[in-house]
């Protein structure tokens, strides 16, 4: 497995690297971590001529908790989100999702941006940012502008994200509440069977606010805001979960690959919210 | 396409070669600079046969290409210890029988160490976790956990014995 | 006269003989990343090749244009079967027969097979090549599953023998057809079964899978057109074979070949076979006068080299209504792929599938089994067993798991019922086998007390019933296995590898100073044989194992032999290792008794020495009579201390163990956990208890691996959906658990110094140990069989099936 041959840039500043992108045209991408898009290029999937790295850019590295907001540079790893203890802090279920990305190794290196950016399905930070309601900083030619996690993702591979855009930040309100991650996969290093992202706030016995996103069950993650709503002024009972599980099963559509066939992700899909529902209540 | 000036450091040494871009940096490592302890299995990130150290991270080589590793700290397994003198993982993994046809060693060895770096007291849960980025076929992974737990007790003793 | 002797004990400790758990002498290289494999090896000036491969099942391949490869700066040749024509090497003859196209001859018949080979500067140049080589594909109906291979509107795959009606094992009673393998007695079996009071009947299926080593297959050729000597370093599981096919191929000689097995990263069968990639490196070495290197991708090597089982096992199993088995029939389709290139003895071809009536005294037994033709990688390998034997342990503990239920009984009573007693032993099989010796019923009941098997099923049955109350949606299954193994091929008179007898063979020589090198016909791949083998020649010749060189992989150097594969090594190769040291012990004996002044029949043998019968202060050590050897005339005796030992064996060895598996299964998500696993294995006698117990650790890993989920599958087109390591199954540490091991030790009475082969075992037994477990989980529900691989979403469709999730 041998990837086609490229030029390698390595721009220092964010800026330098939008004008490259713009420069190079539509024969250049950028490369983050490299883990998704390095395996594409040494099976012939991905071919370009131009290779634009972001290691060397500081600006894209680096966690900030303020005043409860969570900003992550694009460049920051797993590894890394699992080490801070300040994200922690403010965002639990970061580092429960992120332990369960790939393996040791791969956390090292794959960064968050790199993550939410390439629109692979299979991905789980997707998902979270949906639950998280993060926003991502795209910088193109024309400048900076953001968008909502929940309004990126488009087909498998799509994205809001233009050629010429880069993206630079994650951000997000530090969510109050319980939150889970709940993931099954056939093995470590494997994307999910299904996936889901829970937030859960309370308020007395009963649930005051809800959100529900999913992993690997559609061509783009799954957001269910019906989900949250059935779970929001409930007492999260049997029936309240049973209403949001198949609020969110209605917004799926998994595809038949070697993890299973579709009415088996389905079932998974709901058993898998179910628990993360129950485990985001037990700690909410 | 045109080969491109490449300068690290490898196990201690500054190192130069001229490469083209795209190599993989395993592939420099073991052609161009004849470090041959990682080894390449799987060619997609999954096995960790071609794990080294790279600025203080475990990386799989096989994919990370030629030109990103520009600047890089890089070590193997041959950096960890010599002949005459040889990392305690090394003797462990022999002690314990933790390797067979002892193709996954060098990326098991390099992995154990950053491993026992960061948490220098494991579980063996947290062994077998951390070392989930390294696939061996021979040994059932029984040995290889005892060998980096014995590794860590000796390593700590060792310590305790400095101070 | 010496009285400061240490004792005998301490001498013998010393040795690091059988029976001690010798750290191994490889480890020192590996742990340093000193290995040396095949994709090590640089030679000056080497080229190196890659394969265009074909994207289709079935096509037929109208033209090849290679004008934009060979254009490109750094290419230097592209081979397609055109050019290997005239050399005769466009097709090869496999081990089992049949021939296999070298490279696409007129069409291809699986994806991923060989159409073209790119030979360039460096391997990057290479790949960029494969992409500009313009392959022009008629595609043609494709035939994946074997149960349509015969009927009106299946495609004709091998055209080139379409009207052959007599094949290498008989006739063929279709152009898709391959043979019919009969052993047995049909009359007999069907009539005990037709009259039977209890028959359960059911179709096994042990799913296509690949070996899977962690290094690729790859070689290194290099012609040196000066001395006119070919040599190839490769992953060569059998070198001489290797040598001896090289030689009859390409027609140079073959004291002008050399074949050399470097370090091998794992073969687990993967590696016994030739491959299109070693011919078509040495043609291209031969054309250009450099040196070839070739290594397969991890794609190439799961979609192209040699696959594991594929056998549909129809079976039927009778008995007594209180559970005495009086008869076996099995029909097996068995899926050899595109071109028969199984692994086995050439009489053999369906391996030694005809161990199918396992641990059991079945009086009257029948075995077919048809081998087909369809669009998929050829191969049919011994991955980490004996030939065919994990097809027929797993077939035989699934039908007897399977009679149980029909019988309502306990499987590990109806187990103990049936087993081969001891004292029926040396036992003869109703399907043909002569087994060594066994004693089943004491490792058994070792193994249940081991694990407090009627504890477990105390604890099942409380599962149960909470899982009815529905507090819990995990239920626990029990798996039990007693296999029965057939290794250490063979006897010469009916094993051939393409006609050389399974033999095997060891050549030592022991230094002036007493220190030693041995070589031997088969070569590790992880084993630690440079350790073991040293450990018998220790024990036979009183040098200490420190002292013992063993060398293995270089045939200019080692004596013939036939590899290391179906556990033969230790069977066959280790007994040529301790008779060579028993010859080597009797020229000894005669040098100590010239030195002590006495006759040859007055000395006798102690440890280390011979020493003066009734007078143990007068003795000479291996050491000294080493040193006399070369330094002393003897009257009546040659210089040197050498022997040669090439051993046939009389019989192969029957290794057996007992496994138990407790496992739970989440019934909702399909996913399981081994919460408890036990080995009892009896490979009788221990040569490195350290040793065995590895083999036995990553023996069972890979079954857990196959039982759970490791297939080679294939699409409705013959497309190979699991040709990464993402999707093919190999367990981390995490999803590994942790072993138990224990062991009985049943010497083999044939053998030497008892020994009968371990490192298939636990794959052989931990497969049908896996499945049963899972099937056993089900068994209250009404289950009596589910196929393999036992991964998430099928266990979850069986619980769905028995209506656990309404």
């Amino acid at each position: 497995m041998i990837p086609g041959a490229f030029e390698y840039h390595r721009p220092e500043s964010v800026d330098a690297a939008v004008k490259l992108l713009a420069e190079l045209g539509e024969d250049s991408r950028v490369i983050a971590g490299g883990h998704s898009l390095i395996p594409m290029m040494k099976l012939r999937m991905a071919d370009m001529s131009h290779l634009i790295d972001l290691q060397k850019i500081g600006d894209l590295k680096g966690i900030r908790v303020d005043g409860g907001t969570v900003t992550i540079g694009a460049m920051t790893t797993q590894h890394e989100l699992i080490e801070n203890a300040a994200l922690q802090d403010a965002a639990p279920i970061m580092r429960e999702a992120a332990l369960q990305i790939a393996d040791p190794q791969v956390r090292y290196v794959g960064t968050i941006g790199g993550n939410v950016a390439n629109g692979d399905p299979g991905n789980d930070m997707p998902g979270l940012m949906q639950c998280l309601d993060a926003t991502f900083t795209l910088v193109g030619p024309d400048g900076e502008r953001q968008v909502a996690a929940r309004d990126f993702y488009e087909a498998a591979y799509f994205t809001a994200r233009t050629d010429e855009e880069i993206l630079t930040a994650i951000s997000f309100t530090a969510p109050k509440g319980g939150y889970a991650y709940e993931k099954q996969k056939r093995k470590i290093g494997d994307y999910a069977t299904a996936a889901a992202a829970v937030l859960l706030s309370k308020d007395g016995d009963r649930c005051s606010a809800a959100s529900i996103a999913m992993t690997n069950l559609s061509d783009t993650p799954v957001y269910s805001a019906d989900a949250g709503a059935a779970l929001t002024g409930s007492p999260l009972d049997d029936q309240a979960i049973k209403t949001a599980v198949a609020a969110a099963l209605n917004d799926i559509e998994p595809a038949e690959d070697n993890r299973g066939p579709v009415a088996f992700k389905i079932h998974v899909a709901g058993v898998i919210l179910r628990r993360a529902i129950e485990r985001a209540w037990s700690r909410a | 396409m045109a080969k491109t000036h490449l300068k690290m450091t490898v196990n201690g040494q500054e190192v130069e070669t001229l490469a083209e871009p795209r190599e993989l940096l395993i592939h420099v490592l073991r052609e161009r600079l004849g470090i041959k302890g990682p080894h390449i299995g799987c060619e997609t990130s999954h096995c960790g046969a071609c794990t080294v150290d790279m600025d203080g991270k475990s990386v799989k080589s096989c994919t990370v290409f030629a030109a990103q590793a520009e600047g890089a700290d890089i070590t193997t397994v041959e950096g960890l210890g010599d002949p005459d003198n040889l990392h305690v993982l090394q003797e462990m993994f022999r002690e314990h029988h933790g390797l067979q046809c002892g193709f996954c060693t060098p990326g098991m060895i390099i992995r154990a160490h950053r491993l026992l770096l960061e948490n220098p007291n494991p579980s063996e849960e947290d062994v077998r976790f951390g070392m989930a980025g390294n696939l061996c076929r021979c040994t059932g992974y029984q040995n290889i956990v005892k060998a980096i737990l014995a590794a860590a007790a000796e390593m700590n003793a060792a310590k305790e014995a400095a101070q | 006269m010496n009285e400061m002797s240490p004792p005998k004990s301490e001498r013998s400790a010393a040795l690091k003989g059988l029976g001690t758990a010798r750290k191994r002498v490889e480890d020192v290289r590996f742990t340093q990343g000193k290995g040396n494999y095949v994709d090590d090896i640089q030679q000056p000036g080497m080229l190196f090749g890659d394969f265009v491969r074909s994207p289709y099942a079935h096509a037929r391949v109208k033209s090849i244009n290679a004008e934009a490869a060979l254009a490109l700066p750094g290419v230097v040749a592209v081979l397609t079967a055109k050019d290997l024509e005239p050399l005769s090497l466009h097709w090869m003859p496999t081990l089992a027969g049949d021939k296999q196209m070298v490279l696409a001859d007129g069409k291809v018949l699986f994806q991923g097979q060989e159409v073209a080979f790119v030979v360039a500067e460096d391997r990057y140049i290479a790949a960029d090549a494969v992409e500009l080589v313009e392959v022009d594909y008629e595609e043609l109906p494709v035939l994946v599953d074997p149960f349509k291979a015969e009927l009106p509107d299946a495609p004709i795959l091998r055209e080139d023998i379409a009207d052959d009606l007599e094949g290498a094992h008989g006739p063929r009673r279709h152009p898709n057809h391959i043979f019919t393998w009969e052993q047995g007695d049909k009359a007999a079996t069907e009539a005990v079964i037709a009259e039977a009071p209890v028959v359960a009947e059911e179709m096994v299926y042990y799913h296509r899978t690949h070996p899977c080593p962690l290094e690729t297959c790859g070689c290194v050729a290099s012609m040196d057109k000066v001395n006119g000597k070919l040599t190839v370093w490769g992953t060569f599981q059998a070198p001489h074979v290797v040598r001896t096919v090289a030689s009859l191929l390409s027609g140079i000689a073959e004291h002008n070949i050399r074949i050399i097995s470097p370090d091998i990263g794992g073969g687990f069968g993967n590696k016994v076979g030739v491959y299109p990639g070693y011919v078509c490196s040495i043609v291209a070495s031969i054309v250009t006068g450099k040196p070839v290197k070739w290594i397969e991708d991890r794609m190439e090597n799961l979609m192209s080299t040699a696959f594991a089982r594929d056998y549909w096992m129809k079976g039927k199993i009778a008995a007594t209504s209180d559970g005495r088995i009086t008869g076996l029939w099995c029909h097996t389709t068995a899926d050899h792929g595109a071109f028969d290139a199984c692994a086995d003895p050439t009489k053999f071809p369906a391996g030694f599938m005809n161990i199918c009536t396992g641990s059991y005294d079945i009086p009257t037994a029948y075995l077919a089994v048809d081998g087909i033709y369809t669009n998929k990688a050829p191969g049919g390998v011994a991955y980490r067993c004996s030939f065919r034997v994990t097809e027929a342990a797993y077939f035989i503990e699934r039908m007897i798991e399977v009679l149980a239920i029909k019988l309502g009984m306990d499987a590990a009573e109806l187990r103990a019922k049936n087993f081969i007693r001891k004292d029926q032993f040396p036992y003869h099989s109703a399907l043909g086998w002569e087994y060594d010796s066994g004693d089943y019923h004491t490792a058994w009941d070792k193994a249940l007390k081991a694990v407090d098997y009627d504890g477990l099923r105390r604890e099942q049955a409380e599962r149960l019933e909470a899982f009815k109350r529905g507090e819990t949606r995990k239920l626990m299954g029990i798996g039990l296995t007693h296999f029965t193994e057939i290794v250490g091929a063979g006897p010469v008179k009916n094993c051939d590898i393409l006609g050389m007898g399974m033999f095997d063979s060891c050549e030592i020589r022991i230094h002036p100073t007493g220190s030693a090198i041995a070589r031997l016909g088969t070569i590790s791949q992880g084993q630690g044989h440079a350790t073991t083998f040293a450990q018998i020649l220790a024990t036979e010749t009183g040098i200490p194992a420190d002292d013992i060189t063993i060398e293995e992989g270089d045939t200019d150097t080692a004596p013939y032999g036939l590899g290391t594969y179906g556990s033969r090594s230790t069977p066959v190769a280790g007994a040529a290792t301790a008779l060579a040291g028993r010859k080597i012990r009797a020229k000894a004996q005669m040098i100590a008794a010239y030195l002590l002044e006495v006759h040859d029949n007055d000395v006798e043998w102690d440890v280390d020495r011979f020493a003066v019968k009734g007078a143990p202060e007068r003795f000479k050590t291996m050491k000294e009579i080493a040193y006399a050897a070369y330094n002393q005339a003897i009257p009546g005796v040659e210089p040197g201390l050498e022997a040669v030992s090439y051993y046939d064996p009389p019989n192969m060895t029957y290794p057996f163990g007992a496994y138990i598996c407790v496992l739970d299964i989440d019934v909702d998500t399909g996913e399981t956990v081994v919460r408890q696993f036990y080995a009892l294995d009896d490979c009788g006698t221990r040569i490195n208890p350290m040793i065995i117990e590895g083999q036995v650790h990553g023996g069972l890993t890979e079954a857990l691996a196959i039982a759970m989920g490791q297939e080679i599958a294939y699409d409705e087109i013959g497309n190979v959906k699991t040709a990464t390591l993402m999707d093919f199954f190999l367990p981390t540490a995490w999803e590994t658990p942790h072993y138990t091991t224990d062991y009985t030790e049943t010497p083999s009475p044939h053998h030497p110094i008892g020994a009968k082969g371990v490192g298939e075992s636990p794959n052989v037994g931990g497969v049908p140990c896996f499945s049963n477990a899972v099937n056993d989980a089900f068994r209250a529900f009404g289950l009596t069989h589910t196929q393999m691989p036992h991964d998430h979403w099928r266990i979850w469709k069986t619980a769905n099936d028995l209506g656990l999730h309404a």
